[in-house]
Parts: structure tokens; sequence; C-alpha cells
């Protein structure tokens, strides 16, 4: 495996992150880690000028792997992935550090607490992202045909909808006649109307 | 159903079952027994000249016995495809001595007796399943005589007597003196919403949940009868009617303008003249507490819904699971509801729990839309999570496949464990299963935890709590906790994984010798595991674990269990509370007496409580209150825990006589 050469991406989120932890300590801190080569502090570093930031270090210092200290990444991994991809890495080398709603918002009174607890998750994260190797998706092909199994009101349905859309569809059904338990009713609410 | 019939992007396989499944999502193999029937169905005219010959009757299905059909025959008139087989169970054969009269009948030869049972082979890329639901049988609800009354009938025999195309062209009769009733009365909740006990065994009296479409169907017949009859008397018994669709309470109000009479209260018991057939059903009337006596003419049973048994057969084949009450299990209640757990497979209907026919047809567009997004593309792409196993280091015990929820690990005795990548979901039981560490999550790697377990207890780690929470709930509590700005103390720190079913037992082990004070395992609700049940392989893994703590006299609360669903801030805040409250009652010494205590022990992976067979009374025993209850613990209950005191849900299973 290569050196890693990773660059933390700090982020201010407004006074979101930086309101009550010390993102510039964070920042500082991030730089003596094992492997950091960079540690950069954004105002928002999901915005434009934020992603530019993250694509200028990856060029400049050549990074091979990317820590962004920021939100959930239940929120903006998929935005920073794309982020690093587009810079030319495999986004798997991307490693989010969740800075905001499992520290700064929950420990909105206590900075110190909630400074320590960010420079702690920065720190895990890096570790994390000195262990990342890029990953290749698989791509499976698809046949384009579907199986409904059952001719019920609600295999009928579907079938005439995926149908209707372009696809072959097989419609299995064990008894004799399609229609199911629905052929068998008189009439039906709330239209009151026919069934078949 | 005639769309159905012509459609040329549909082949309608009527008549057929699937026997075989293989393969996964984008590309299906599936094997369909096309059953003869006798009559080439694509040559039939459905003229009717062999039914007039045939001279074998038997109850006709469709009309629930309520009028007979020919052993060949045609379910009913609309029936698609529109053509006519042959019931050989009691067909007399082709023989001239014995019958073979429609064969003769048959102007354009399209009867062959020599037709065989045809296996074809289908390449799908998505499945809907849409097995449907079947009709509860009240018989075992003595007290109201389905079985020994004639003039008692259920629903669905109803719809079929007031059909145009019923047995009596939707003249309404009843079945003792075929006389029009003129005072109907209707039960519902009949195999609905009855708890299951020991008066209830196995749910032959019904079953727990609310059948959803009984009180409007009642409501609809009522109003049909009205419509045919305005003269007829209509008391409908009932516990509490639901009328919460669009457009329902209209109807349910319209009904009773029309002097329909709505008692709360379900019969006791119901007799017969046996002269006149005439019923009487004695019922309490809830609302005004009294006893009453009501005379019928005919009582309708508005039986509930319950799975089919079909579906059961179509579940084992792709692997699905299904809920308590025996429909299929959606991969997400609210999130995905039309989505099977397995890739590639979509449900619809009433498989998936009781509906009308307006929520079964968006169901199925649903599902159809679902599985368009999978048909349209010309590949897909898997994410890079998935289990691989390297062959050197795998002994080929096949624990692996065991407790794979999705079958994704093809395993036989004396082979290397192999990972089906498509049908892989990445939650990783399988690795924190393997003692051989021969399985590597891509992405969510052994190395790369333990880098953060190194990391996040490198400096004073009595300050530190270590929690693993899963990607899908417990760390999107924790987001939400956030969202919600719900305070707590700063002392935890997260690693996040996909499932808590990949939280290896050496990773809890090898934190509380690094020093960490307390250890989390957090998860989805047993309901919400969006890894069909991985996560009950944490409970076990966990289980051990304090068994396996306890014995090295290290305390086993210092490893704390507990759910905590997306939506559940609140919850999370409050176990960082009292996490923090457990931290700081380990000393030092406890933490250098516990590094002592496990170095070098075997990490334990089996509890004795999972080694029981069957139920057994035990103490549950909660892990973060400390309250201890007595309650019989069934392995095969599947039951989430929970602490009645403080609904922490790591509770430990005490089995008596231990000590």
């Amino acid at each position: 495996m290569e050196q890693p050469r990773i660059g933390v991406f700090v982020c201010d989120c407004g006074t979101n992150i930086a309101g009550s932890v010390d993102t510039e300590a964070v920042r500082a801190y991030a730089e003596t880690l094992p492997d950091v080569v960079a540690a950069v502090r954004n105002r928002y570093t999901c915005a434009d000028p934020g992603q530019q930031e993250i694509k200028r270090v990856i060029a400049a210092e050549r990074l091979n792997r990317v820590v962004v200290a920021s939100c959930s990444p239940r929120l903006h991994e998929p935005t920073f992935r794309n982020c690093v991809q587009e810079a030319g890495l495999n986004k798997y080398l991307f490693e989010m550090a969740n800075i905001r709603e499992h520290c700064s918002w929950v420990h909105v009174q206590d900075s110190e607490g909630g400074t320590r607890k960010a420079k702690d998750i920065v720190r895990a994260a890096v570790a994390r992202a000195r262990w990342l190797y890029p990953q290749d998706e698989e791509q499976l092909p698809v046949t384009d045909a579907a199986l409904v199994i059952g001719g019920g009101v609600a295999g009928i349905q579907a079938a005439l909808d995926l149908a209707d859309a372009g696809h072959q569809v097989y419609l299995v059904e064990k008894e004799p006649s399609i229609g199911g338990i629905m052929a068998q009713l008189d009439k039906t609410y709330p239209t009151m109307d026919c069934s078949i | 159903m005639m769309d159905v019939g012509r459609h040329p992007n549909i082949k309608l396989m009527a008549y057929s079952e699937i026997q075989d499944v293989s393969g996964y999502v984008g590309n299906f193999q599936v094997t369909v027994r096309k059953k003869a029937r006798y009559v080439v169905a694509e040559e039939c005219t459905a003229c009717g000249q062999c039914v007039a010959v045939c001279p074998v009757l038997h109850p006709d299905e469709f009309q629930i016995g309520l009028a007979t059909r020919r052993a060949i025959y045609m379910p009913f008139p609309q029936a698609v495809p529109s053509a006519y087989l042959i019931d050989m169970n009691l067909c007399l054969g082709d023989n001239p001595i014995a019958c073979g009269k429609c064969r003769q009948a048959c102007d354009k030869k399209c009867i062959d007796f020599d037709m065989q049972d045809e296996i074809v082979q289908l390449n799908v890329g998505a499945v809907i399943v849409a097995t449907g639901m079947d009709v509860y049988d009240p018989a075992p609800l003595d007290e109201y005589g389905y079985a020994r009354f004639d003039n008692v009938i259920t629903s669905m025999e109803f719809e079929r007597l007031i059909s145009a195309g019923g047995p009596t062209e939707g003249h309404l009769v009843r079945p003792s003196d075929l006389r029009r009733p003129k005072r109907i009365g209707f039960v519902q909740c009949v195999g609905s919403r009855t708890a299951h006990s020991s008066h209830n065994p196995g749910g032959s009296r019904g079953n727990p949940y609310c059948s959803n479409i009984c009180c409007m169907n009642t409501v609809k017949d009522s109003l049909l009868l009205k419509d045919h009859h305005p003269d007829t008397d209509i008391t409908v018994f009932y516990m509490d009617i639901r009328a919460f669709g669009k457009g329902f309470e209209d109807l349910f109000m319209r009904s009773r303008a029309e002097g329909v009479k709505y008692i709360r209260g379900l019969p006791g018991d119901v007799t017969c003249d046996p002269n006149t057939g005439d019923l009487t059903a004695y019922v309490e009337n809830t609302t005004t507490g009294r006893l009453e006596a009501h005379a019928f003419d005919l009582l309708v049973l508005s039986v509930g819904v319950i799975p089919r048994l079909e579906t059961e057969l179509v579940r084992q084949l792709f692997t699905l699971s299904r809920t308590g009450d025996g429909f299929l299990m959606e991969a997400h209640p609210k999130l995905r509801p039309v989505d099977a757990p397995t890739k590639g497979v979509y449900i619809a209907g009433c498989a998936e729990s009781p509906k009308d026919v307006k929520d079964s047809v968006t169901q199925a567009s649903a599902a159809a839309a679902r599985a368009e997004i999978l048909l349209n593309s010309p590949v897909i792409r898997v994410e890079a999570i998935t289990a691989v196993v390297n062959p050197d280091a795998c002994k080929q015990c096949g624990r692996c496949a065991v407790v794979c929820p999705y079958s994704a690990i093809i395993w036989e005795k004396g082979a290397v464990a192999q990972v089906i990548r498509a049908a892989c979901a990445g939650c990783g039981t399988c690795a924190a299963e393997c003692t051989f560490e021969a399985i590597t999550m891509r992405h969510f790697t052994d190395q790369q935890v333990y880098a953060q377990i190194d990391a996040i207890l490198e400096e004073d780690p009595l300050e530190r709590i270590l929690c693993f929470a899963c990607n899908w709930c417990s760390y999107a509590g924790a987001d939400t906790a956030g969202t919600s700005r719900f305070q707590y103390p700063p002392n935890a720190r997260l690693i996040r994984t996909m499932c808590s079913g990949r939280v290896k037992p050496d990773f809890v082990w090898y934190a509380l010798q690094k020093g960490a004070p307390v250890v989390l395992v957090s998860g989805c609700h047993f309901a919400d595991c969006h890894y069909i049940s991985a996560n009950r392989s944490t409970v076990r893994r966990v289980d051990a674990l304090w068994e396996g703590l306890e014995k090295q006299g290290v305390r086993p609360e210092r490893l704390q269990l507990d759910w905590c669903s997306a939506a559940e801030g609140q919850k999370w805040a409050k176990i960082m509370r009292e996490l923090e409250v457990l931290r700081l009652a380990v000393t030092p010494d406890e933490a250098e007496f516990t590094r002592q205590s496990l170095t070098g022990k075997r990490v334990p992976t089996a509890s004795q409580v999972w080694r029981l067979k069957e139920p057994r009374l035990a103490t549950m025993h909660c892990m973060r209150c400390g309250k201890e209850w007595a309650s019989v613990f069934d392995p095969a209950a599947d039951q989430e825990r929970m602490c009645p005191e403080c609904r922490n849900n790591g509770v430990r299973v005490l089995l008596d006589g231990r000590q």
C-alpha cells in the first residue's frame, strides 16, 4: 500500500459546529495526526467553495485519503464521495467525521468537552482512513423481464403496469383463471361497483 | 382481467406453480410447472358443448359449494384464460366404455387426454410476489353455530348469494328453505382481533390482528341489501367500526341513515329453531349494558383474512421473511414498504397484510414502479461493502452460511464458503461469526475497526465510552438526538458499522482490555433490523460475552446492549446519560484488573442460554438498572427483550439454578 497522504477538512457549518466546538483547535490538532499532510478549515464544506477547496488540496498535496469533519455521513457522504471522485480519487478513500449531530449539537453548553470529543472523532476517522482501500463496485447485468406470482387484483395491476411500461411480464397463477378473491366478490366498496 | 389476457407484453401462465428459484437480483432463473389442462387453451372457444355432456357433478369452488360444476369446467364465466379444463381427479376417463363424451362433443377437437405437465424455465430480473390471502374458517367458533346451522353463512358465501353471477343470480335466499331472509344479522371480527392464549390454541379461534376489510365489507353489504330490498331489517354486531379510509365514513353514515342497526357487542351464543330454521343471537349490548336476544332469518359471519399457505412456499423459495402474524415482511415498514428484504423481489397485495382492493392496486402499482427502477437499468451496481472469503483461512465450518440472513453464502461440507456478491447486503454478521478471521467485510474491515478502537482509547481511556452503532437505526438515532438538540454528556465515542451483527465479540473484548470503562453495542429494534434478522446474532454474541466476562471476574454490566430506532433521539440521549453513570463507577484499578483478566483468554462465542432446546423459566436481569423479574425464556420465540422498569433492551437471561 502506498503511504497514506491524508487531508482533513474541518467544517464550521456557519455556527452550527463552530458555535460550540473550537474548530480551529480541531484543525490544528488534525495536523499533528500521523499521515495527515493537510488540515483545512472551511465555513461551509458542502457548499461549492468548500468542495472546490477539497479538490484543490487533493491536487496540490497529492492527497490519497480525504477526511471531512462535519455533519452525519447519512446526510453528506454521497456529496463528498462525488467530490473526491471528481478529483480523481476512488470514492471509498473518503471518510467522514460526524462532529455536528454527534458533537456540537448535543454539547452546546460544553465547549471544552465538545472540542475534546471532536478531536477524538477526527482522530478515529483519520485512523480508519489510513486503512481505507479503493473499492470497485461490481456491475451486474439485468434481465429486462419480470415475474409476477399471483393473479389476484394486486398481481393483475402489477403485471399491467409493468407491461404497459414496455417490460416483458410472466404472470403465474396457480388456479385455472386469474381473478383471485376479488373475482368472487359481488360489488366492492367504496365505489359499490362490480368487481370483475 | 381481460387486458391481461390480450396484452402483448404479458405471458399469462394460469394453472401453474413456481417450483424452483435460483440466481439473484437482476438475474433470477425460475422453474414453473404448467399443469396439464387436458384442453388446449389456445384452441378452446369456450362454446360449452363439452360441459353439456359431462356426467360428473362436483361442488363448485368458485361458488363456495353453493352450486355444482362438471369435471370439465371453466372456473367462472369471465375466466381468463377463457378456456375449459378437465379436473382429472373427477373425470371418468377417455375410455369409450367409461365416458369420453366431451372429446366426442368437441367440434374443435381441442381436448387432449394425453397432455402432460410442462416445465418452463424463465429468466427474469425482478419478481413481484402477489400471492394473496385466504379467509378464516369460522367452524371452531362453535358459539356462532356455523357448522351446525344452515342459515349461518360467511361473508364470502354472502357475496356469492347476492352476486348476479352467483348460484341464485343475485336473488338473496337463505340456505335452509331458499326463502328471502328479511331479518339479517352480521357478526364482525370473526377470526380477527382475538389474542392467542390457552383458550385460543394455535389461533384456531382467530388471530390478534385487525383484518382491515371486514367492517367496510359489511357496510357495503348492508347498503346492497337495502338497495335490493329496503324492507330488510339489518343488525350489525361489532367491537369497533373501523371506517378509516377515504369515503368510508360517508358509507357508514349512509348505512346508518338507511336504518341499519349497529350494536356494540358480539353474540355469545346463537340458537336455531329446528322447525323454522330461524336463529336467535344472544348478545351483551355493551352500550346499554343489557343482555339482548335478536331473532334472524340469516346470520352472516364477517370472516377475517389469513395468510395463504402458498405464500409460505414462495417465501421459502425466495428467502423472504414474515412477520409474527404470518404475512410477508417488507424491507422496512415505513420507508421501503413494497420491497422484500431480498433484493429484486417486491411485495404487493394481501400477501403483505390484509387490505382492500384499492390498497392492493396502490401497492401493486408501487411494486411495479420499484421493479421498473431495476428493469430500466442495464446494469446494477452493488455497494462495495460485501463479504469476501479468504479461501486459505476458511476452515470450512459453515457457521457463516448459517447466520447469513440472505442465504448469500454457499457452503457444503468440506468446501470453502462462497459469497454470492449480488445477494450479499453487507451486514457483516458472517465476519463477526467467523472465528478464523477468514471473512473480510469490504470497507468495514477488522483492521479499520481496531484502528478506530485504538484511536479512541489512546489517551485516558477511562474517560471514553466506546459505542458501536448500526448505520440504519442507532447511528441515525444519535443523529436525531443531534438535530433535536437533546443534550447529553460528551464522553461517548461512536464506531459506525452497517449492522450491530458486524460487532465481533473480539472487538468488545479488545476494547475492555484496552481500558474502555463501558462498551455499548447498539442496533435496530427487532422489527426494524435492516438485515432481516442479523441483530439476533448480536444478542447471541452479547449473551456469550456477558457470561464470559463474568467468568473472568469482570462486571458484565460494563458491556451494554440497547436498541434505538432512527426516531428515538430521546432514547439515545437517555442511554448516553445512563452510560455516563456506569462509566463513573469504573476505577483505574478495575480497568487494570480487567486488562489482566482478559488478556490471553479466549473470547467467548457461545452462551448457555442459546443451548436451550425448550422454553424455560428464567430470571431476567436488566443490565442497566439491575431490575430482576421472572419470565419464561423461549429461545425460539424471537422476542425483543425489554426491562419493564427502564425500557432498556439489554436484558440478560439468567437460567435459574445457574449458581
